[in-house]
């Protein structure tokens, strides 16, 4: 009965794994892949060229990998960091009994509901310098304008923002799921014993997420590495070069100019294996702090 | 147990594999286009055409497709809207993979040369797409040429001007638009003084840079010399007049992104007084509040640099047909027809569209003072290298203009980093120094 699984999994996951991983080795391109097009046949003529791709991208020859890098770890860390604690402080306070309580997770849920192009393009007209309504805002409050997304350095603010904006939605119910899974009694035994508000956070409400952290933390981390609409729609192409992440930049070698899937699919993989590295040093980490608990 | 899984998983991805590389045979129909020259009336067909005109152009084509098939009633044609920003990319992946592909495409005089190069575009020569091909103008008919085969039919052409509102130019005391950049800058120095409104907004993109370098005797490339020059001294002290407009206050700061419509949206609300831009704008500038009426849009030819001379890119558009099409004689009456005179005059009139051909500059199309501008514009205009991939080069241009213009680079730098930026992709052949 294992079979459809392993025959589901080949056809979605392994071929086209195989074939990047395949092009990854090669030089194809547009040009030099075969292709039949009417009457017109070309024969591939792109060659095996071994590790050349990775050699290129990991000793830094191809100029643009470790910048990148770089930048997309501090995206990536950033991002995630204020979606868990802007996410675990919307879902403390909507935790405690109040009226509306429902009414206001949904209006916080919204967010998480809009596509991500949407919110792309509805935060670029926000950003406009010139008919932006931030700038509007920022001038009505006598702040001169701010080009949102023109200097490199704010536009990466900029797109953190978006991102942030974006994420937390999801961090809050899932952390509000956590919080509720927190036996009650366990907050009642703290207070009885003279724990003030900070000690139960940190000793009884912390602990207790640790399961739904660990698995959102993760999720959030390799979501936002490979973050294509936000970085690629609000930004543009133009002015964005210092701005791009992997993802973004792998899809610009497959998708712009003499197509390159070779260099495309190296990155690709190159990305595959960073996610993987972590995930397993995640993991480690999250079982070794559950051993010692 | 085992075994017989992975076998079963292992022919299971062999037999995926296969029938993703079998690619189909291709069309069968005879490409010369005989059937429609001896035949017209009997060619029946589809034609798909992938339309890359902007909203406010649509309509006009919307009326010619329907007039070709009222006159070709066994040919039905599918005009599908492709935004131009995509339509390149767009083509490329349908025509690689076949699937999807249209039968007639717009394509834009940059992108013709590499759809042909890879072998994605039917040359035309001796088909009746290509009929009375002496009319054409020799400037466009050049940009649908590859290797010797003609791939295109040059349906619309154009360059750019110079753009101004007549009203503000009056209230600041110009009498006169500006003849050369110098002129221009102290232009809109007076106009920012004594109107408050902005002299210019710039498109940071490549293109739009070409003015001043050429203004200076630069070029993009030596195509003959087989050199890059687009970092030559007299490249970089174009740019660097374009630079000093932003840093003078004299252009509004360049939109990084959607640098086009900022530009579009400032002039055509009277925010800003001139601005350097094609024919194909003027239609929405009469959309825009400060032209309601008509005659306070001024066109003057681009500003010379301090060679004294000026020169602007010839642009435009080709009708192609895809090489894989399988209502080629269809498609070589539909271009036919789109490219005659009579719809190039039509065109003209409704759209303001540049014609290709030299019969449709009828006395009714150039008694438009905007088209007698532009067609005066087109006699300075000077055609892009026609290289594959010319287009492409745009792309790395466009970075590396954007960040020159926003002062993270200096011009000399930036075009040096350009330079080589073709150099290690693209031009592995040409020379730097």
């Amino acid at each position: 009965m294992v079979l459809p699984v392993v025959v589901v999994l080949a056809v979605l996951v392994g071929y086209p794994l195989g074939r990047g991983l395949y092009l990854s080795f090669t030089d194809a391109d547009e040009a030099n892949i075969g292709r039949v097009i009417g009457d017109f046949h070309v024969p591939a003529t792109y060659r095996f060229v071994g590790l050349d791709n990775y050699w290129n991208i990991l000793s830094g020859k191809e100029g643009s990998f470790y910048p990148r890098l770089g930048w997309t770890v501090v995206w990536t860390a950033s991002c995630v960091l204020l979606h868990y604690s802007i996410g675990l402080g919307l879902a403390m306070l909507l935790n405690r009994p109040m009226r509306g309580r429902s009414l206001y997770r949904v209006l916080l849920i919204l967010p998480w509901a809009v596509p991500a192009f949407v919110a792309a393009f509805a935060w670029k007209l926000m950003y406009n310098t010139q008919n932006g309504v931030i700038n509007a805002v920022l001038a009505k409050v006598g702040v001169g304008a701010v080009d949102w997304l023109g200097d490199p350095f704010v536009q990466k603010l900029s797109v953190i923002a978006v991102n942030t904006w974006l994420g937390v939605p999801f961090m809050m119910v899932a952390i509000l799921g956590g919080l509720q899974a927190i036996p009650r009694e366990l907050h009642e035994a703290a207070e009885m014993d003279g724990a003030s508000p900070w000690q139960r956070f940190r000793n009884v409400t912390l602990p207790g997420l640790r399961p739904v952290s660990g698995t959102v933390v993760l999720l959030g981390t390799i979501w936002t590495f490979n973050m294509f609409p936000i970085i690629y729609l609000v930004i543009g192409q133009a002015g964005g070069t210092k701005s791009e992440i992997l993802v973004t930049y792998a899809y610009r070698l497959a998708f712009q100019g003499v197509r390159d899937y070779a260099g495309s699919a190296s990155y690709g993989i190159v990305i595959l294996s960073l996610l993987l590295v972590f995930s397993v040093f995640h993991r480690r980490m999250l079982s070794r702090q559950e051993g010692s608990l | 147990m085992r075994r017989g899984i992975s076998a079963a998983a292992l022919a299971g991805v062999l037999a995926l594999a296969a029938t993703a590389c079998g690619g189909d045979g291709g069309s069968d129909s005879d490409s010369s286009g005989k059937k429609a020259a001896e035949d017209p009336k009997g060619v029946s067909g589809t034609v798909t055409y992938w339309d890359t005109s902007n909203e406010a152009e649509g309509p006009t084509y919307d009326k010619l497709v329907k007039r070709f098939e009222a006159a070709y009633p066994k040919i039905d044609v599918k005009r599908v809207p492709v935004s131009f920003d995509a339509a390149e990319q767009k083509f490329k992946t349908a025509a690689q993979s076949g699937k999807g592909a249209p039968d007639v495409v717009r394509t834009d005089v940059g992108w013709s040369a590499g759809f042909a190069n890879l072998g994605y575009l039917q040359p035309l020569d001796g088909t009746p797409a290509l009929d009375g091909k002496e009319d054409f103008l020799g400037g466009p008919m050049a940009t649908a040429k590859f290797k010797g085969e003609t791939v295109g039919v040059p349906q619309v052409t154009d360059t750019l001007g110079l753009l101004y509102n007549k009203a503000v130019l009056k209230k600041a005391g110009i009498a006169e638009p500006p003849r050369t950049w110098e002129e221009f800058t102290e232009a809109a120095k007076t106009i920012k003084k004594k109107t408050g409104v902005a002299g210019t907004q710039l498109n940071p993109e490549g293109y739009f840079s070409l003015p001043f370098v050429y203004g200076e005797g630069g070029d993009m490339l030596d195509v003959k010399g087989k050199r890059i020059t687009v970092d030559s001294p007299a490249a970089a002290k174009g740019v660097r007049t374009a630079v000093d407009m932003v840093k003078s206050g004299v252009s509004l700061k360049p939109a990084t992104t959607d640098g086009y419509v900022a530009m579009q949206t400032a002039f055509k609300d009277g925010k800003v007084a001139m601005v350097v831009n094609g024919p194909w704008s003027v239609t929405d500038d009469y959309a825009g509040s400060a032209f309601k009426d008509k005659a306070n849009l001024g066109i003057a030819n681009i500003p010379a640099g301090s060679t004294g001379k000026a020169a602007a890119p010839i642009g435009g558009h080709n009708y192609s047909v895809y090489r894989g099409s399988k209502n080629k004689d269809a498609s070589y009456l539909f271009i036919k027809y789109m490219a005659s005179a009579k719809s190039q005059e039509l065109t003209a009139k409704e759209i303001n569209t540049l014609p290709t051909r030299e019969s449709a500059y009828t006395a009714e199309v150039t008694a438009d003072p905007a088209k007698k501008a532009f067609r005066e514009a087109l006699s300075i205009a000077r055609s892009r290298p026609v290289i594959p991939g010319v287009g492409d080069l745009f792309v790395a241009y466009d970075q590396h203009y954007t960040q020159i213009l926003r002062g993270d680079t200096s011009a000399g730098a930036g075009l040096n980093a350009l330079s080589e930026e073709w150099h290690d992709k693209l031009l592995k052949d040409y020379r730097t120094d």
